[in-house]
């Protein structure tokens, strides 16, 4: 077999990283969120995002791509299912606060966790029927998903139609801190909501990550059949890693629809699945790290580049193109998403799985 | 009884890969399971541990009409299988692989594995040497040895190996295949498919022989070894096995 030789794949970052103790690693938690704590800070902001509102551009794109990555890793980087659709998620969760928020009147801390679960609830009805599909199949039924939600908010009277929903309430501010005042005009609030949800959500998928559930979603990414064989219910596991990455992407819906006031179906189109998935993909699937690195650079720099106008959406998929060429397992690639390339097979879905017999 | 396929048919689509299999398999045996490719052999150790949906007929597992149970449960019961071509988890280190094997296990008992663990490194001491690498960089003949492996940590009653000698050099095919025996020595019973009939013949107790989808022969194994049509077909012609 010629294997694919990869240079120097973990990199030395990395390597130390792993030579750290307990205590070291910790300090550096702390350090990372003090820094994305300091970060909407003008001078900061000033290199950043020269040429436009780097606060807002902190909390969308930036925030809710990180979220939305995190979220979709699980699926596709975690348990390698290859979801084209993800984006319905986020409509779902952005839907159930516009809807939720005017026309029942709740707040955003009730419609928060409803739609969590709702979102939960659709991973799992999308999830039932598909996942006995594999590989590109299901990345096309996912697609459809995706179009399905947006199509049917354009067609209801109820969702309000093409043109939306207006007068999405913001969260209820809380005391008197500026930080924590949510109103139209300062970002920065939002910026913090969705930086502490981030928080909890690593924290959650981490532990997953280490347990027997993120120990099957590895076996299930790299021989689905061999899982099973070994006691591994994947099809129960594959259905938690579609409704847990479901509601992280709801989550991220209710935090965006909070804050612009106004939602549209334009606002989730199929390509916002694309570019979530292309962070999870050029960040390092499997690896937090990586994967939050890839949707702030998928996030940012277009917003950075906002000079080169029309031409950088064709630099940023020239960027891609090179990168996937010479880094294809990505910029902070796991350990095992790194061996999984050069063995040839467990890519996206276990599509390589069902070829790999040689006779 | 250990094992019970009564008249078992298999569908891929509208292609029936298996036309009605009936074979058994009792406590303490090596049965092996040979034919040439597409005969079925693979289709009839998936159907045994799962990963083939019976059309019709029975699977019995001590007792038990297992058809229609899921895979990872019949590991539960008793049954664990090394996949054709391996089927090793490539990013995982050899110790994670194994732990894979025990799984299922750590369910319900949560016992200890390191018996389990110690008796695989003994059977197979190339692993011993390799357990933190990870085992998409192991050799063909140790990617084998780590599947086996992996399926005795799940401590099956009925072992399924599905094509243990694809790919390794002639050396190697017989120290499996020592091994193999060994396991069975240990009190496992086996269930092998495989095309190097020669030395699945040679080892097991019974044997079987598959042709499109049918069972054709039922035999001891040492007693196929001198029939004229299974020379003829999966012995002649092969030189030096």
């Amino acid at each position: 077999m010629n294997r694919l030789q990869i240079p120097d794949v973990r990199g030395s970052l990395s390597r130390s990283w792993e030579r750290l103790p307990r205590w070291g690693r910790f300090a550096v938690y702390v350090l990372l969120l003090v820094g994305a704590v300091l970060l909407p800070a003008d001078s900061i902001g000033r290199i950043m995002a020269p040429e436009s509102d780097w606060k807002s551009i902190l909390f969308f794109p930036i925030g809710v791509y990180v979220l939305l990555a995190v979220g979709l890793n699980i699926v596709v980087g975690e348990a390698g299912l290859l979801d084209l659709g993800y984006v319905a998620f986020f409509a779902i969760g952005g839907y159930a606060m516009a809807l939720l928020g005017t026309e029942q009147g709740w707040s955003f801390w009730v419609i928060l966790p409803t739609a969590i679960a709702m979102a939960a609830v659709a991973g799992v009805i999308l999830g039932a029927p598909t996942l006995r599909l594999r590989g590109d199949y299901l990345a096309i039924v996912t697609l459809g998903f995706g179009e399905i939600i947006r199509i049917t908010a354009n067609n209801s009277n109820w969702m309000g139609g093409p043109r939306g929903i207006a007068g999405i309430p913001h969260p209820p501010n809380v005391g008197h801190v500026s930080q924590l005042q949510y109103g139209v005009i300062d970002p920065k609030p939002y910026y913090y909501l969705v930086l502490a949800l981030l928080v909890i959500v690593i924290v959650v998928v981490q532990r997953l990550k280490h347990s027997r559930v993120g120990r099957a979603w590895m076996a299930i990414r790299e021989d689905e059949d061999a899982a099973e064989l070994m006691g591994v219910p994947t099809f129960k596991f594959k259905l938690w890693a579609f409704a847990i990455g479901a509601s992280i992407g709801g989550a991220g819906g209710v935090m965006f629809a909070s804050k612009v006031i106004a939602i549209t179906p334009s606002n989730f189109p199929f390509i916002l699945s694309v570019l979530i998935l292309a962070a999870v993909v050029m960040g390092g699937s499997g690896n937090i790290a990586g994967v939050i690195l890839g949707a702030f650079l998928v996030a940012w720099l277009p917003e950075r580049f906002r000079g080169f106008a029309d031409y950088r959406v064709l630099v940023f998929g020239g960027a891609l193109v090179v990168l996937m060429i010479f880094r294809p397992q990505g910029l902070l690639p796991s350990r095992q998403r790194a061996e999984e390339m050069t063995e040839g097979q467990g890519g996206m879905g276990s599509m390589g799985a069902e070829t790999a017999a040689e006779t | 009884m250990l094992l019970e396929l009564d008249d078992v048919r298999v569908h891929y689509g509208k292609v029936e890969a298996l036309k009605g299999v009936s074979l058994t398999v009792e406590e303490g045996e090596i049965v092996s399971l040979i034919g040439a490719n597409g005969a079925g052999k693979s289709t009839t150790l998936k159907t045994i541990s799962g990963l083939r949906k019976v059309s019709s007929g029975h699977v019995r597992f001590a007792g038990e009409d297992i058809g229609h149970m899921p895979g990872h449960r019949r590991v539960e019961r008793g049954i664990c299988q090394a996949p054709e071509g391996r089927g090793i988890f490539p990013g995982m280190s050899v110790v994670e692989n194994l732990e894979m094997g025990a799984y299922a296990r750590r369910g319900s008992v949560r016992g200890d594995t390191e018996d389990d663990f110690d008796r695989v490194f003994q059977l197979f001491p190339a692993l011993a040497d390799r357990k933190s690498q990870t085992g998409g960089t192991l050799s063909g003949g140790e990617q084998q040895m780590l599947a086996i492996g992996r399926a005795l940590m799940a401590r099956p009653r009925l072992l399924l190996l599905d094509e243990p000698s694809m790919g390794l050099a002639p050396k190697l095919v017989s120290q499996i295949f020592e091994i193999i025996t060994e396991i069975n020595g240990q009190g496992t019973t086996i269930l092998v498919v495989e095309q190097n009939a020669a030395q699945a013949l040679a080892r097991a107790h019974r044997a079987y022989v598959l042709e499109t989808g049918r069972i054709v022969k039922s035999a001891p194994a040492r007693s196929l070894l001198e029939d004229d049509d299974v020379r003829a077909a999966y012995l002649g012609g092969r030189i030096g096995t």
